[in-house]
């Protein structure tokens, strides 16, 4: 368990944020270039000095302004998987995967222990001879991955780990990363500036903007819930896990989602999907639309929810299968006369969909 | 030296071919003219006579021992140095690059009379040094000094310059491997800037190898003991001509021969 409270003035920025993170589950932190992401992990791996706070894991304190307690980076129990990834250049994946091991001064026979385990859970067991600058994207990431969790962290700590990678790799990567994350013990922070990467990795999620945590919790809330006009734009969008049941003609697939059906535009990937869609490309209607590129579901309006900060445009939640969140317009919402309970259809073009795997 | 678009583009614009050819025939038979006329003067054979003869050979190997030494030493005192001066900032630190650079503008007659002073017997270091019975103007450990003084600059800048070119990331990603300072600096530092320390250390002993003034003034010229390379070429000028050129033929091949292997050092570039 991380528990954290980071002051930290850098120039004019100014972050000002409190975090926790649980065993076992990750935390992703997702905002814009500057919003302070990165500095968070600096300052929790102990690569820049606090200001003011205290960041204490697992109930042992590592620094704490208010007590002059500061663990150096060093000894931290942290790992940190860069968004270059860092490999040292000069030194074999098997020796970039030692580094921590060597640099604690084990003797040989456990290094060479861990590492090969290490190695073999990652599946690159058969790169331990290569050199960074020799390896893909994909094949660096796993390295960086090894490398952090060979020293056995408590805590481990991602900076944008999918940023280096070409669009292509970009999709596999991202599947496999999540589910090695989710077998991990330790308490994992995952930074990126992507809405689709925050809904994919986080179990928690804390939206970071100006250097402070506008919206924390867990995925159904943020998409549901979202706090702020922020926090909508960033992260208000319908998210689905489903599964391909049938490819059409013309590159549609047929995803099945909790009790219901989507049809999908675009390349098909695996059998389990993930579909994003944003509550704009929702249209509701009175009566049920013609038109066969089109999704159309039929439910009660659950709640609406004027969009801060002015009201002018409503998240309209809604009763269908599966539950979709709307986001119109106040005229759209006069003119139809939308109110909740009422009944409506929604459609959604097979295009607007965005699939991943 | 690879050509990137844009200084095509600079070249072509700025400078008319013509000139920048012609100035470069300039420049280079300026260069070469008098590396010609030493070849040219002494043949083969007698440059190979002149190689057994006992006044070259003592300055031969006077001059690679000596050299050697005072390479060691720079490289032993300038890497901590150079280390202070890539990494932190801390009152002073201009007056010490200034320091550091200083003996590569100062004439090296100069420098030998500030290391007499320094060192004489009645030096503000040779006054404690004389009652233990130690004397080092005139003796080797003088000629080793004066190198050493002469030719540090082109380590110590040339390792700043290799230990400030290395990615801080690696450092940041050392240090959340359980990696102290040290330790970082043993095993990523060091290795990433092989390169930049053997280029300066290259450029050290050529310097060291080279030496007259500095020597001359504080080493004196005493055949088998401080008498160099340069200095043999010197006085044989005044006697032997045929002499000097060969000492000048062996040392011109030699520096450039160093020199040359310095531009093929494997150039390892790691990104």
């Amino acid at each position: 368990m991380l528990q954290a409270e980071l002051a930290k003035r850098l120039g004019t920025f100014h972050l000002d944020a409190a975090l926790s993170a649980e065993p076992g589950k990750t935390l992703v932190l997702v905002g814009e270039n500057g919003s302070g992401k990165s500095t968070i992990l600096n300052l929790l791996a102990g690569l820049i000095d606090l200001d003011r706070g205290r960041v204490a894991l697992d109930g042992v304190v590592l620094e704490d302004t208010a007590r002059g307690v500061r663990t150096p980076a060093h000894l931290r129990p942290v790992g940190f998987v860069f968004q270059e990834y860092a490999l040292f250049p000069h030194l074999s994946v098997f020796e970039n995967v030692a580094f921590g091991l060597r640099a604690q001064r084990l003797s040989h026979a456990p290094v060479t222990r861990r590492v090969r385990a290490v190695l073999d859970q990652l599946g690159i067991a058969g790169l331990a001879a290569q050199r960074p600058p020799a390896l893909s994207g994909g094949q660096r990431q796993r390295v960086a991955l090894a490398r952090a969790l060979a020293v056995e962290p408590r805590l481990l700590l991602l900076d944008e780990p999918l940023a280096a990678l070409d669009l292509q790799t970009r999709a596999q990567v991202r599947a496999e990363l999540r589910r090695r994350l989710a077998a991990l013990t330790c308490a994992t922070i995952l930074v990126t500036h992507d809405a689709h990467e925050a809904l994919l990795f986080g179990d928690q999620i804390a939206v970071l903007d100006g250097g402070r945590v506008v919206q924390m919790g867990g995925r159904d809330e943020l998409l549901r819930h979202p706090r702020s006009d922020y926090v909508a734009q960033l992260m208000g969008l319908n998210f689905f896990q489903g599964k391909v049941t049938a490819k059409e003609d013309g590159g549609v697939a047929v995803v099945e989602i909790g009790g219901g059906r989507v049809r999908v535009a675009g390349p098909v990937g695996e059998d389990q999907v993930f579909l994003v869609v944003d509550p704009r490309e929702v249209t509701l209607h009175l009566e049920a639309p013609a038109g066969s590129a089109q999704n159309v579901f039929q439910g009660p309006i659950v709640e609406m929810v004027p969009e801060p900060p002015y009201g002018d445009r409503v998240r309209v939640a809604l009763g269908t299968r599966p539950p979709l969140v709307a986001e119109v317009t106040a005229r759209a919402v006069a003119s139809l006369g939308l109110r909740e309970g009422m009944t409506v259809h929604a459609s959604v073009k097979a295009t607007a969909p965005r699939m991943f795997s | 030296m690879s050509t990137s678009p844009r200084s095509g583009a600079y070249r072509a614009a700025i400078a008319p071919a013509g000139i920048v050819a012609a100035a470069s025939a300039l420049l280079l038979a300026l260069l070469v003219l008098p590396v010609i006329s030493l070849l040219l003067r002494v043949p083969p054979g007698v440059l190979l006579e002149r190689l057994r003869s006992p006044v070259v050979t003592q300055a031969l190997w006077l001059s690679l021992l000596t050299s050697l030494a005072s390479t060691l030493l720079v490289l032993g005192l300038g890497l901590p140095v150079a280390y202070l001066l890539a990494g932190r900032r801390f009152v002073g630190k201009r007056v010490v690059e200034a320091l550091i650079d200083l003996p590569m503008v100062l004439p090296p007659t100069v420098a030998g009379v500030g290391l007499l002073l320094a060192f004489g017997r009645v030096g503000l270091v040779g006054r404690f040094l004389a009652p233990l019975g130690i004397t080092v103007p005139f003796t080797v450990a003088a000629v080793v000094l004066a190198q050493a003084f002469v030719s540090g600059p082109f380590f110590v800048n040339a390792a700043r310059a290799g230990f400030e070119a290395v990615d801080p990331q690696y450092l940041r990603a050392a240090a959340t491997l359980r990696s102290s300072a040290a330790y970082a600096f043993l095993r990523v530092v060091l290795p990433l800037s092989v390169p930049a320390l053997l280029a300066g250390a290259a450029m050290t002993w050529a310097r060291a190898l080279g030496e007259f003034g500095a020597t001359i003034t504080f080493a004196g010229n005493l055949p088998g003991v401080t008498q160099t390379m340069p200095l043999a070429v010197y006085i044989a000028l005044q006697s032997d001509l045929e002499a000097a050129v060969a000492l000048s033929v062996i040392l011109l091949i030699f520096s450039f021969t160093l020199l040359l292997a310095l531009r093929n050092l494997p150039g390892r570039t790691w990104r």
